[in-house]
């Protein structure tokens, strides 16, 4: 069963890496980087700054680009071609399929993400000439968008379950915005009353919180991420990624394959 | 694995026979395993010839069992944007495939082949009814390791080779890991890949992609072959070879339930058809007995290039070639025919039967309730 899961993702995996669209992203993430050492050489004593900030950001938007653009193609795709119907006429549960699909592309996500960190800190070593230990917020920066790209990918996979590309797309992309902007959704809901009040608590709990993720302009002020912060995100990105899975399976299990 | 063990006499099916069914087993003939189970003392499926099974059954005991059993399969889709409408797909279906056979699965697009054949791998959920393929539940998880599936014009995943898929498959179909490499050597040498291991898939023709499709169905070492639409955009030496591919199978044992529009493979492969039409089942059985029923025609050939008129009037149809007029005509016309040659004094060369054909049968079929339904409309 557990085997299963695992061939279906090492496939998954293998299938988008050999895709050149792939090769195409993790070639302009790492021209990106190269442009925020230029931006760094033209900066006076923010180099770093500049670097960890376009760095980490063309980190989080590529992965973003990547996670969506890949995961809405992972169902449909599958039923377009008929290559499922081959899959699931085997001793294959529905669930098994979704979730080797989700940690296929988590797995391809964090092999892109490591690229890209190799890129960003080999930016930073060009800069600063050295590491220094507020480096390490850096990579705790790189882990938050590593679990913000568990939640997309499992987002991605939900819509992927029901709905066509465009409009897996277009929902994905759309909670991504509105999940960055969640503590001001948040916040919003405290100034507000009645049902206004009520509807945007509502709708500020749903979205997935990526802004509590996004440490990466208080990572390049050098400043420390808390520790129970990390815990937090990583329980709620977790519960968050399960939750939407299972949501997906259901779906997936009740569909009539057309 | 050996192919099943088979006794030339099956008194299953003469009991179905007794119970005036159709087509082979059927509601009497599962009561007569039930009786069987309950001689041999097993609690379920078919009792195996073993130690505990009193002798005198044993020849009861080892009929061709049916590999699938259609129960009343029915299947409606709920169209429109509200979804208030009902498209009926598959109406209730009853059918039995026996073990060892090749069964044809006939109909024109859209009649509901492709319905089915996802009702039974559990690619879409039935409305009603039910199946069991080798004496378990279609939905039963140990099925599932005994079937194969090829879907219709099946495309795979562009950037494999056609080893790796396989093996992809072959891990999935939880074929032991020692044998994986060996098996799919094999494989792709027995449907002519052997020289094309290494190439992506998305450099693959159409007739290579549906050898892979096929490959991918056997690999396991399936019983029960299911194929939609197997010879489908292929060329003639392409279809040659997966009918080829069809009657090993045979030979191997398997059986193979494949569903097809082109009337000529089905009539030179199957032991058995199902036409379909509307998502409704028109007929079983075996080709030659479906074509007996067919109205006959004849040939007649005489020497000239004269046809006399009334020819016309008897339905012949009449082509010229050379010095030798053609005429195709009824059988019942054949007397009538020959005493308008005799009588212009022509010079008759041969009277041929003509053999009524799937397509004669099939069109009988069809068109009455095509007709009907354009009526309606």
């Amino acid at each position: 069963m557990r085997t299963r899961v695992v061939y279906i993702a090492a496939n998954t995996f293998r299938e988008a890496v050999r895709d050149r669209v792939l090769y195409n992203l993790i070639a302009f993430a790492l021209l990106m980087s190269a442009a925020a050492v230029l931006v760094g050489q033209i900066s006076i004593d923010i180099e770093r700054l500049v670097v960890v900030n376009l760095g980490l950001t063309a980190v989080s938007l590529f992965g973003v680009v990547i996670a969506i653009f890949i995961g809405i193609g992972l169902v449909s795709k599958e039923i377009d071609k008929r290559t499922l119907y081959t899959v699931l006429s085997r001793p294959v549960r529905r669930w098994e399929f979704i979730v080797g699909k989700f940690f296929g592309l988590a797995g391809t996500l964090a092999v892109n993400t490591l690229c890209m960190a190799i890129g960003v800190f080999g930016a930073l070593l060009y800069v600063s000439h050295h590491f220094q230990a507020s480096d390490a917020w850096v990579l705790v920066a790189l882990y938050f968008i590593g679990l913000q790209f568990l939640i997309l990918t499992a987002l991605t996979l939900l819509f992927s379950s029901f709905s066509t590309p465009l409009m897996s797309a277009v929902f994905a992309f759309s909670l991504f915005i509105i999940g960055s902007f969640a503590e001001d959704l948040r916040g919003f809901a405290g100034i507000t009353h009645g049902f206004t009040r009520w509807l945007a608590t509502a709708a500020a709990y749903v979205v997935p919180n990526f802004s509590a993720m996004n440490v990466i302009t208080s990572v390049a002020h050098e400043q420390p991420v808390a520790g129970h912060l990390v815990l937090l995100n990583t329980a709620y990105a977790l519960v968050y990624a399960g939750m939407v899975l299972c949501a997906a399976v259901l779906i997936f299990e009740r569909r009539n394959l057309k | 694995m050996s192919p099943p063990r088979r006794v030339a006499y099956n008194p299953l099916r003469s009991w179905s026979g007794f119970g005036g069914c159709a087509g082979g087993l059927s509601a009497s003939g599962s009561e007569a395993r039930k009786y069987l189970r309950l001689l041999a003392g097993c609690k379920t499926g078919i009792p195996r010839l073993g130690n505990a099974v009193p002798e005198p059954f044993h020849l009861f005991l080892l009929p061709k069992m049916a590999a699938i059993e259609i129960l009343g399969l029915e299947k409606t889709y709920a169209v429109g944007f509200w979804r208030k409408q009902q498209k009926c797909a598959l109406k209730p279906l009853q059918l039995s495939v026996e073990e060892g056979e090749i069964f044809g699965f006939l109909g024109p697009n859209g009649a509901g082949k492709t319905t089915t054949l996802k009702l039974l791998m559990g690619l879409a959920r039935p409305t009603a009814g039910s199946a069991r393929i080798l004496g378990m539940e279609m939905d039963d998880p140990r099925v599932k390791a005994q079937i194969g599936f090829l879907p219709e014009q099946p495309y795979f995943y562009d950037y494999l080779t056609a080893r790796e898929l396989l093996t992809y498959y072959a891990h999935l179909s939880s074929v032991p890991a020692s044998e994986i490499s060996r098996k799919v050597s094999a494989m792709l040498e027995r449907v002519g890949l052997a020289d094309a291991p290494d190439v992506q898939l998305r450099k693959f023709s159409k007739g290579m992609l549906q050898r892979v499709g096929i490959a991918q169905a056997i690999l396991h070492d399936p019983k029960v072959v299911f194929l939609d639409e197997p010879m489908s955009g292929l060329d003639p030496m392409g279809r040659r070879e997966v009918r080829d591919l069809i009657e090993q199978l045979k030979r191997d044992g398997k059986t193979v339930f494949f569903s097809t529009h082109i009337l000529s493979d089905a009539e030179t492969l199957c032991d058995r058809v199902a036409i379909l039409h509307l998502g409704q089942l028109r007929n079983v059985g075996v080709v030659s007995e479906l074509t007996a029923g067919v109205r006959g025609k004849v040939e007649l050939a005489w020497h000239g290039t004269m046809v006399p008129a009334e020819m016309k009037s008897l339905g012949a149809k009449c082509h010229e070639s050379g010095d030798t007029v053609r005429a195709v005509l009824p059988e019942e016309k054949q007397d009538a025919a020959l005493e308008v040659l005799r009588r212009e004094r022509l010079r008759l060369i041969s009277v041929t039967p003509l053999r009524a054909s799937l397509e004669d049968y099939f069109v009988q079929q069809v068109k009455p309730v095509e007709a009907t339904v354009g009526a309606r409309a």
